[in-house]
């Protein structure tokens, strides 16, 4: 599938299939279309040409929003302004469930099980304004397995969380993924992608490359996507 | 600290949050009593109008309402709640003093907080549509088709202002200025063409400015149908418009119809604006919209807390506001923002809130 905006092509050509089960880290440039790429994926943006199907479904067809959990970039969401409880946030992920209907105890309890599944049942009554950064994507997901996604899309979701919260976070996830759960991820930092994802694709524009880890590593694909002059992310290693 | 004070301390924030609750809900059952009060009064001046038994009865409990009305005033050594026109402007004060605040509350944190004032200044334009329509077809002209027009014109408005908005992308300030300034326009150059022509029974600096007076039969009884209306929304749509405001690339992926939420929104608000102006103006409106909500944002905890309290301070703003207007024969508008606005600075000086709220 190929997306512009305007004249400027943001991803062009680009066909890839995601297993079930597996866990996919996007890898690229500063604006080489990860985030855009994401939003392909999960029907927040329509291909110019090409088509995506979600669970084996078209696009347009695709009614099942409760399956896909979606953790934006941190600063499009409102949680730094707007007075909204850790709790609430968490049961957003009941909504779809629960349609034009009230909220049940059962949803209730799902999200307060959520809530300790990621660890921070304690802060459910606190403003998730004022979470740290961590504790904050902590109740992203816990909105995504409140509301029983099959599927995680995960934009950055680790841009200024210390180092120590950010291990955590990542084994949570390989523990959520091991569960079955399909999760995509857009990181910038190589090292910490390749430990715990299952395969890469590698995209600037086009993509690069697409296959397991261990595949992606022996590839030439991130120079290739970098550009020779390109800075490379990836940390040296002394 | 050793864990039993933390436990203690604890115990002392969970009483606290409590008791905080329990009055909050006790003031939103007042409201919501006062509410019914009004409501019954809108429906006994309609119920009384039929003739026949029910329009007896309905004569019956009009007589006390104001009669209720005579007694306040004996109390508070006043003569202005004995007359029903007052008991009008009062209702239709505290229905908008419910809606208002209830549908700034989702404005305020979409960013829109300037929307309110942009739909009262296209029911301007309204209004002198309506002059023109009126005048030119030989109808009355009278407030209540006016305010009609008004209705119509401003939720066309709204929905015409959301498809700008989104061909641009974002509630940016541009799109803003544009329609409201241009409604204003449209609304001053019709009035002044056709002052001459046709006869304009009407002050319009009265839907500028505000007034209690021209609170009529039928606005009143608009603003009730629109406040049940609104209420019911609200409650019905309650999660779908809470996601769309906190997070609206989660809802749509999670397949909620953002932009029909979105053109509800809108239209609410417009509909709000329309029934609001008859008491506080054109100029003014957007304030009972935009203030309460931005006072309950600094103390609230969650959502739902903000909402409750958007509502509580609105209604505390309009309910001392038309008393002072009434008692001191001041313009209502002016003195229900003013307290409003001494509300929100008394929620900003109690607030532990660092982050600030962006009232553009």
């Amino acid at each position: 599938m190929t997306f512009a905006y305007g004249e400027t092509v943001a991803v062009e050509n680009v066909s890839l299939t995601v297993e079930e089960g597996s866990f996919l880290g996007l890898i690229g440039p500063n604006g080489s279309g990860k985030t855009t790429l994401l939003h392909l994926l999960i029907g927040l943006k329509e291909p110019d040409s090409g088509s995506v199907e979600l669970f084996g479904q078209p696009m347009s067809a695709f009614e099942d929003g409760e399956r896909i959990g979606y953790v934006s970039q941190r600063a499009t969401d409102r949680s730094g302004t707007m007075p909204v409880s850790v709790r609430e946030a968490v049961l957003m992920g009941r909504f779809p469930h629960a349609g034009l209907g009230r909220i049940g105890e059962e949803d209730r309890e799902i999200a307060a099980r959520a809530l300790e599944r990621v660890g921070i049942a304690e802060l459910a009554d606190r403003p998730i304004g004022q979470l740290s950064g961590g504790q904050r994507q902590r109740a992203f997901i816990a909105r995504a397995l409140a509301s029983e996604a099959d599927l995680l899309a995960l934009d950055e979701p680790t841009v200024g969380v210390d180092a120590d919260s950010r291990t955590e976070f990542y084994n949570m996830l390989d523990e959520l993924n091991d569960e079955g759960i399909t999760i995509i991820l857009i990181e910038h930092d190589v090292d910490i992608l390749t430990e715990h994802v299952d395969s890469v694709a590698c995209l600037n524009r086009e993509l690069y490359h697409h296959g397991d880890t261990v595949s992606f590593l022996e590839s030439d694909a991130i120079a290739e996507a970098y550009g020779t002059t390109g800075r490379v992310i990836a940390h040296e290693h002394p | 600290m050793s864990a039993e004070a933390a436990d203690e301390t604890e115990s002392v924030g969970t009483r606290a949050t409590d008791s905080r609750h329990a009055a909050e809900r006790i003031a939103l059952g007042s409201i919501g009593l006062l509410a019914l009060v009004m409501l019954g009064f809108v429906f006994v001046d309609w119920l009384r109008q039929l003739g026949g038994p029910a329009g007896a009865v309905g004569v019956a409990v009009f007589e006390g309402y104001v009669g209720a009305g005579g007694a306040l005033d004996a109390l508070l050594g006043t003569r202005v709640f004995e007359f029903p026109g007052t008991i009008r402007a009062v209702a239709t004060g505290v229905l908008v003093g419910i809606v208002g605040p209830l549908v700034g509350a989702f404005l305020v944190h979409r960013q829109m907080a300037l929307i309110g004032e942009t739909l009262a200044h296209t029911a301007f334009a309204g209004v002198a549509i309506g002059v023109v329509v009126t005048g030119l077809t030989g109808l009355a002209g009278t407030r209540e088709q006016l305010i009609f027009v008004a209705f119509f014109v401003s939720a066309l408005a709204a929905l015409g202002l959301q498809r700008l908005t989104e061909r641009t992308d974002s509630y940016g300030d541009v799109p803003i200025a544009i329609v409201l300034t241009g409604s204003f326009a449209l609304g001053t150059l019709l009035i002044s063409a056709f002052r001459d022509r046709i006869a304009i029974g009407i002050e319009i600096e009265d839907f500028l400015f505000g007034q209690l007076a021209i609170v009529t039969v039928d606005g009143t009884r608009m603003v009730a149908v629109l406040t049940v209306a609104v209420v019911a929304l609200v409650v019905l749509n309650y999660k779908q418009l809470f996601y769309i405001t906190f997070d609206e690339q989660a809802a749509r992926v999670a397949r909620i119809n953002v932009g029909g939420y979105n053109s509800l929104l809108i239209v609410m608000t417009a509909l709000v604006v329309v029934g609001a102006m008859q008491i506080l103006g054109v100029i003014l409106v957007a304030g009972l919209l935009v203030i309460p909500a931005a006072a309950a944002s600094q103390v609230g905890r969650s959502f739902r807390e903000t909402l409750s309290l958007s509502v509580i301070f609105g209604q505390c703003s309009v309910l001392l506001g038309i008393f002072l207007a009434l008692v001191g024969g001041l313009p209502a508008g002016g003195s229900i923002i003013l307290v409003a606005i001494a509300v929100y600075a008394l929620a900003v000086g109690l607030s532990d809130r660092s982050t600030n709220l962006s009232v553009h």
